[in-house]
């Protein structure tokens, strides 16, 4: 982020450099990635007989380009396994550098890498339709933390996120289905989050109403809201008001072409491209843009922002409202973008786990997509490992994208730093 | 955590300047009268019951097809309209009072015949057994909220007290007298059990107990699904996700004969809000809890072990939520099944601000939402209007709850003498 000129560090922000991991955790790190060696060395490799093979489906049947890779489990995860072990014993070794995350990152990979040739030996894993999932699993919670950092990078905690998407999904099914429009439906879907980003801004900004507290209630509102009109309105005229049809994946020219990635990031529906859109757009725009900077200004220290002429409560208000109707249009993929009609409660906690990956993305729109990643990998993992069969119970698979999160959260990010003023009501004196 | 902030004195208006009495003080009436246009809890707390009131009316206005009906036709009949407006209304509001509450018309059959007193107090029975797991839930969340710890994770607790509980129930066999109390202890147990683990992660290793705490409740919600159709939880010969029954000598007694489900949960839910009442106030790691809630730095300073007792404090609230767990079950239902405790963790979150954090407070906010919850599901049945519109009742009073200062200038009141009431919690960085 110091790339730019005008983009200040955070130590000029008052926080110590966080790109340097502490050395007990980089340790534990490294123990970590040696245990994973050792268990699937001897749990995931040498167990196996040598005969079994397992098949990655790269490409999903219509369009075989690219054959099935087809890998003998046995001599494929050996090397995974001393690999990871290796990096593992790297990363103690190194002790407190740059790039800890990276080797990390990498010891994981050859884990999982491991692990799926293990679930899928003597059989077929469709790999791409794995990255698939992974996307679609991945795209509301990318709305959603973005509209986290929208707003809490000006100071304003936003806990409505569940709310708002349960409003621009409402009224995105509502609109999409009544006009027939989906385009519309999706501009109904940003304006319920955005109503309600406004609602927040009101209380907290105008009224000093705690902000924690109004987002809180504003999710169990909205919950009970759309639950009320999905019985009274919606559900006796069913067809007319809750029957969107849902956008049609677009092929990009060219890129959807590529083997293996390219349909699966370029043949998706518009929500996909407007969140990765959106997500560039805020990333540059919060770090390297005058706004971005006045922004950051605003949420670490309103004072001094103030100070040098800045209004904190306009930039506060506009970036709340915009957190809104970026939830909102979150809210709309759940039924304009993938499921067709409004249900009851049909973000199902979702927002919060958006919350979740803002926090530990730091308060980055970067972080908070590597966390939504992680967590919407490990959601289409466990439906894939349910058909595989690797004798797991399948509520405990359906547990580990919520266990992997926590351990994530303790063993990795541990204690963060929100922004300085993140939650403090602004009053000039 | 709740902060009484010290705002400007107020200003006596000149209008406002009543004869001083004997002793130089305005006389009773007057004092009376001025309390009463003032933004205190009390007068707050009842407008904000009446704005949620307004806009129940006004959803049930706009999305009733008789009520839209009556108006698409007001130029001819507009006197019509109006009726059909006020009776929905009036039918909706009566049935949550006499299906929460007590209903006259029964109550009136009832002294007039001697008999059917069960249904005349079944409405009251039904709001307490509703309210004693609020009651609980709450207890620990606004335990948590006061002490600047967030705990968002009642749900998975009161799930894991049930468990804990359930287990207690059936493997043991032992006469009423001490078996009870060991289940319930039990479900204490196990939801001071989850509690303690965002407690201990955040302690150790600084991960946040809201991110903890949430993802817990999906993974003790997935434990129990695993268990319902596991041994030894699985009712046996079943093969739908049912667990085994709780034994009679498990269950709570009935506190008013046996037709009426009102139980000794309620008692122990009373019996918690003065334990926390007394803790809180009185007790010296209750004094430390309000400390560190207060001022962290200060307690730290002061030699208080803030890791300690961020620890305590999720165990704490933890079994409290355990308790709300085990007096569903040992209460009313006897068995567990998917999806257990519906959406009490999180009416406890709600609950715990309504009451502002203080155990009175919470009991008397889990009693109204409780008479909402069962008057809601009268209403549906009595008039179709959907029961959710209680939720949207709750919520809109707790807004009130929260933005006093809207409610002052919505009803134009003078601020309170002892300062403002707001509510403020603690950031992310506690």
């Amino acid at each position: 982020m110091s790339s730019s000129p005008i983009a200040l560090s955070p130590a000029a922000l008052g926080a110590p450099d966080r790109r340097l991991v502490s050395l007990g955790r980089v340790r534990g790190m490294g123990v970590f990635l040696v245990l994973l060696g050792v268990i699937t060395l001897f749990g995931l490799s040498l167990s196996i007989p040598p005969s079994e093979h397992a098949q990655f489906l790269l490409t999903a049947p219509p369009a075989v380009s690219v054959p099935p890779l087809s890998m003998p489990v046995r001599w494929v995860n050996v090397p995974l396994a001393v690999l990871c072990a290796a990096l593992g014993a790297l990363l103690i070794a190194r002790g407190r550098r740059r790039g800890t995350y990276l080797i990390f990152g990498a010891g994981t990979v050859a884990f999982l890498w491991a692990f799926l040739a293990w679930a899928a030996r003597g059989g077929t894993l469709n790999f791409e339709q794995l990255l698939a999932e992974t996307l679609v699993e991945t795209t509301p919670l990318v709305f959603g933390s973005l509209s986290g950092v929208m707003c809490e990078r000006s100071g304003v905690i936003n806990i409505a996120i569940e709310g708002q998407f349960l409003a621009g999904a409402f009224l995105g099914a509502m609109i999409g289905s009544a006009t027939g429009n989906l385009w519309l439906g999706a501009l109904a879907g940003g304006f319920a989050g955005g109503l309600f980003g406004a609602l927040l801004a009101f209380l907290s900004l105008r009224y000093g109403a705690d902000q924690i507290i109004v987002g809180i209630l504003i999710d169990a509102f909205c919950l009970g809201l759309t639950n009320f009109l999905l019985a009274q309105v919606l559900t006796p005229d069913q067809t007319t008001l809750n029957s969107p049809s849902t956008f049609s994946p677009v092929a990009i020219p060219l890129l959807s072409k590529i083997p293996i990635v390219g349909p699966v990031l370029f043949d998706q529906n518009v929500f996909v491209y407007l969140a990765a859109v959106l997500l560039v757009v805020v990333n540059v725009a919060l770090f390297s843009t005058r706004w971005g900077l006045r922004v950051r200004a605003v949420g670490e220290h309103p004072k001094a922002a103030e100070t040098v002429g800045i209004h904190v409560l306009a930039v506060r208000y506009r970036n709340v409202i915009l957190g809104g109707v970026i939830a909102g249009l979150g809210g709309a993929s759940f039924t304009i973008g993938s499921v067709g009609q409004f249900s009851s409660d049909m973000s199902s906690g979702l927002g919060y786990v958006a919350l979740a990956a803002m926090i530990f993305g730091r308060w980055r729109p970067l972080g908070a997509l590597g966390a939504a990643l992680l967590f919407g990998f490990s959601v289409s993992l466990q439906s894939f490992l349910a058909v595989l069969n690797v004798g797991i119970p399948s509520p405990f698979l359906a547990m580990a994208p919520y266990v992997i999160t926590i351990a994530v959260v303790s063993g990795l990010v541990g204690r963060v730093r929100p922004p300085g003023a993140d939650g403090v009501p602004y009053r000039r004196d | 955590m709740t902060r009484t902030e010290t705002g400007p004195p107020p200003a006596v208006a000149p209008a406002t300047a009543v004869e001083p009495g004997p002793r130089g003080e305005p006389p009773a009436w007057a004092r009376l009268a001025r309390r009463l246009v003032e933004a205190n809890v009390a007068v707050v707390t009842v407008l904000a019951l009446f704005t949620a009131l307004v806009i129940g009316a006004i959803l049930i206005t706009a999305t009733t097809p008789s009520v839209l009906h009556a108006w698409s036709q007001v130029g001819s009949a507009p006197g019509h309209a109006f009726y059909v407006t006020g009776a929905t209304i009036g039918d909706a509001y009566g049935a949550i009072f006499t299906g929460s509450v007590i209903s006259p018309s029964a109550l009136g059959h009832a002294i007039s015949t001697g008999r059917g007193w069960t249904g005349a107090f079944n409405p009251i029975s039904e709001t307490l057994v509703k309210a004693a797991p609020l009651i609980l839930a709450g207890l620990g969340v606004a335990l948590g909220f006061s002490t600047g710890v967030f705990n968002i994770g009642a749900q998975g607790q009161l799930i894991a007290g049930a468990i804990a509980a359930l287990y207690v129930g059936f493997a043991v066999h032992l006469p009423i007298g001490i078996h009870l109390p060991l289940v319930v202890l039990g479900g204490a147990a196990g939801g001071a059990v989850a509690g303690f683990i965002p407690g201990i992660l955040k302690a150790r290793t600084g991960a946040h107990e809201v991110i903890v705490t949430i993802m817990l409740n999906y993974v003790f919600l997935d434990l129990l699904t695993y268990l319902l159709t596991s041994r030894p939880f699985q009712q046996p010969g079943q093969s739908n996700a049912i667990s085994r029954t709780m034994p009679a000598t498990a269950r709570l007694p009935h506190l008013f004969g046996s037709t009426l489900r009102a139980n000794l949960g309620f008692v122990i839910a009373l019996a918690a809000a003065l334990a926390v009442a007394w803790f809180a106030r009185r007790s010296t790691l209750g004094f430390s809890f309000r400390v560190i809630g207060a001022n962290q730095r200060a307690g730290r300073t002061a030699g208080m072990d803030v890791r300690r007792v961020t620890v305590l404090v999720l165990v704490i609230s933890g079994a409290l939520a355990g308790l709300a767990g085990t007096v569903t079950l040992s209460g009313t239902d006897f068995f567990l099944s998917t999806g257990y405790g519906g959406n009490i963790g999180f009416d406890a979150i709600t609950v715990a601000l309504l009451g502002r954090n203080r155990p009175l407070g919470v009991v008397l906010g889990s009693l109204l939402f409780a008479a909402l919850d069962v008057g809601g599901a009268s209403m549906q049945v009595a008039t179709g209007i959907p029961i959710d519109l209680s939720s949207v009742i709750q919520a809109t009073i707790v807004f009130c709850i929260a933005t006093p200062m809207l409610v002052r200038e919505l009803y134009r009141l003078r601020e309170a003498g002892g300062g403002s009431i707001q509510l403020f919690m603690k950031g992310w960085s506690s």
